[in-house]
């Protein structure tokens, strides 16, 4: 019996790998083949979607993309055994794009049968955890905090620092909260791993939850992803009939249980302290701080709120020892960080790699430019609430500081590249109507002021006193960056002002000479 | 305030959902989901109901609802169309795709066809950044849509 992988993946599937499922079971019927099909996660080469893989003597073999018509030529090229065809790449994990990658949270994600749990352990899983059963919470919060690990939602915060407090205060009742809110164009990380490996990130909450001793946790899942959610749910079923989940955690003795819960719609619920009250049932309006999550989180009791990448990294964290994740990496920023590089792209997917690539090795070298084969103009870095970045700042290494330092953001590492046909100022009217749009409307900048963004950037497209206009959008912009609570209004002016700082052609006409009288 | 809203098959079927789902920490977006699911909006008598089990005003369960765009107060069509509208979509022509979609629907964002088969959203994304742009019709997910593809999936819903 031959394996064959085809991705169940909600991008594979976007692509269609279901139709090109039906297509080798109906062949395999014909032509009287023995093969299992195994629905795995994405390997994260997205141009190669559906990517088909075949596991032969020589390891596992990659085509793609492949649609239900290659099928039958597939076949007949020999597919079964890796044999040769147009669309073949070759062994996977030698295909360039995947063999640059360090691959440590993403390590399982498009190699399993991600709602296997046997194929789980078979690759590594739970050993983690089995770790972190056998040493005091306290250690566990310190394994983390030298790690080095930072918060991957785009906040950057030390996770471990963030857990010693929950731990350090003392309640009836704590929880675990996972951010799995993923609302930033650009970024899929968080579904990719959610839908490819579950279990990993299971793993990381019941970690979290013997570390600061909570027995409860909540994923949060936006409900544009309803793949993300069937498989969270398989998982969390299947974790839960084999004791890695309820009132015994592996024979610990300890509890840990955990839902799912559905966002409806609302990006701002991203935002820390506008999901917990989603969670309670409120609108999700933004709470101001203090009190911190981890002092008074949801309902009133100390929290641990953590972005879905960051959990997921726990296990492996634990498993290998907080020293070999804290050795990759670059200054502050340690250990990897899932890169996701998106829109006009040539070779799109996600790309885990220690801290430190720039973003021109990024955009050129990994991904190749654009698909359009035209120029890039500009990436976006960080999702809509990220700086666009010129071809001049190419330079600039993956690393929180680095970012930070030239009025940018790493946030979730989404990059979403934008070739010469990009309308700048269209970007910047983007931004402030998407806050427009999901802005909660407790602070006054970012309710109001992102309309009038909108509005005055329209003046500046009409060439109406352009000057005076910019003007007024940098005082807009310092007026949301320090007057609102959270990031969307905070750092809607960092897209808008890196359209006005580095694609200034673009905003102020060049002047036109005075026709001699 | 003992009135026909009480004795609606909607109030009644609301409140069955609503009781059980109550045992839940922070019931109220699951009811709400659940409800949608059952009567494809939260109808008015709904809102009654779940106030009623879950012993909030109804202007609180109302606007709780009416802060999320998932929620809807009327039904929409059959099926839902989400476009995203998102920057990698943007990247990859999605502004030009949106006004292709409502010429070829003849609706616009938040519309409903005729015919009432089809609902057009705007999503802002759907973590399909690397195969843009993106749609998704129902849970069913779209990569790099063209508009034959918009065509294609409204004449398969008969729009």
């Amino acid at each position: 019996m031959t394996r064959v992988y085809v991705p169940r993946d909600a991008a594979a599937l976007a692509l269609g790998a279901d139709a090109v499922v039906v297509a080798l079971e109906t062949e395999a019927a014909v032509r009287g083949l023995d093969l299992e099909i195994v629905r795995n996660g994405s390997r994260g080469m997205i141009w190669l979607e559906p990517l088909v893989e075949v596991e032969t003597d020589a390891g596992r073999v990659a085509y793609g993309p492949i649609t239900a018509d290659d099928v039958p030529g597939l076949l007949d090229a020999g597919l079964l055994t890796g044999g040769e065809h147009a669309l073949g790449h070759g062994p996977t994990e030698a295909i360039p794009f995947f063999a640059r990658q360090t691959r440590l949270t993403f390590a399982r994600c498009g190699v399993t049968d991600p709602l296997s749990l046997e194929d789980y352990e078979a690759h590594g899983g739970l050993k983690g955890l089995r770790a972190a059963i056998a040493m005091a919470p306290a250690d566990v919060v310190q394994a983390v905090t030298d790690s080095g690990l930072r918060g991957r939602g785009g906040a950057g915060f030390p996770t471990g620092i963030k857990w010693r407090t929950v731990l350090e205060t003392s309640a009836d009742r704590k929880y675990i909260v996972c951010n799995a809110d993923e609302g930033d164009s650009g970024t899929f990380a968080d579904r990719m791993i959610m839908e490819g490996d579950p279990f990993v990130l299971i793993e990381g909450m019941v970690i979290s939850g013997l570390a600061v001793e909570a027995t409860k946790g909540f994923i949060y899942v936006r409900s544009e992803y309803p793949h993300a959610i069937e498989a969270l749910e398989s998982a969390i079923a299947t974790a839960s009939a084999h004791g890695i989940l309820g009132p015994d955690v592996l024979g610990s003795g300890r509890a840990f249980d955990l839902e799912v819960r559905v966002g409806a719609g609302a990006y701002v619920c991203g935002e820390e302290t506008s999901l917990l009250n989603s969670l309670e049932g409120k609108r999700g309006i933004v709470r101001s701080k203090p009190p911190l999550p981890a002092h008074e989180g949801l309902f009133g009791k100390p929290t641990v709120i953590n972005n879905v990448i960051s959990l997921a990294s726990v296990p492996v964290i634990l498993a290998e020892g907080p020293a070999a994740y804290q050795e990759y990496g670059v200054g502050r920023s340690r250990g990897t960080i899932p890169i996701q590089l998106a829109g006009n792209v040539k070779h799109g997917g996600l790309f885990e790699a220690a801290f430190g690539m720039t973003l021109g090795e990024l955009v050129d070298d990994v991904c190749g430019g654009t698909l359009s084969g035209r120029p890039v103009k500009a990436v976006q870095v960080g999702g809509p609430l990220g700086a666009y970045f010129p071809r001049a700042l190419f330079d600039t290494p993956f690393d929180y500081e680095a970012f930070a330092a030239k009025d940018g953001l790493i946030g979730h590492a989404g990059v979403t590249i934008f070739d010469d046909t990009a309308d700048m100022l269209s970007q910047a009217r983007f931004a402030f109507e998407f806050c427009a749009v999901e802005s909660c409307g407790k602070c006054t900048p970012c309710r109001i002021g992102s309309t009038r963004g909108v509005e005055t950037i329209e003046k500046i497209r009409q060439g109406e006193d352009v000057p005076a206009q910019i003007e007024l959008i940098e005082d807009l912009c310092e007026t949301m960056k320090y007057g609102s609570l959270c990031a969307l209004g905070g750092f809607t002016p960092y897209p808008v002002m890196s359209v006005l700082n580095h694609f200034r052609d673009e905003v102020v006409p060049a002047p036109q000479e005075t026709p001699a009288r | 305030m003992t009135d026909e809203h009480e004795e609606s098959e909607t109030h009644r079927r609301a409140t069955e959902i609503a009781a059980g789902l109550a045992h839940l920490e922070g019931p109220l977006l699951p009811i709400l989901h659940a409800v949608q699911h059952e009567f494809g909006c939260v109808p008015e008598d709904a809102i009654r109901a779940i106030a009623k089990v879950l012993n909030l005003g109804r202007a609180e369960v109302h606007g709780t609802m009416t802060f999320y765009p998932d929620y809807r107060q009327e039904p929409g069509g059959a099926r839902t169309l989400k476009l995203c509208r998102a920057e990698a979509c943007q990247s990859m022509g999605g502004d030009a795709l949106a006004d292709e979609a409502r010429r070829i629907l003849g609706i616009d964002f938040h519309e409903t066809t005729a015919d009432g088969a089809l609902t057009l959203e705007p999503v802002y994304c759907l973590g399909l950044c690397a195969c843009a742009p993106a749609a998704m019709l129902d849970h069913e997910v779209h990569g790099r849509v063209t508009p034959e593809t918009i065509g294609r999936l409204a004449t398969g819903v008969g729009a």
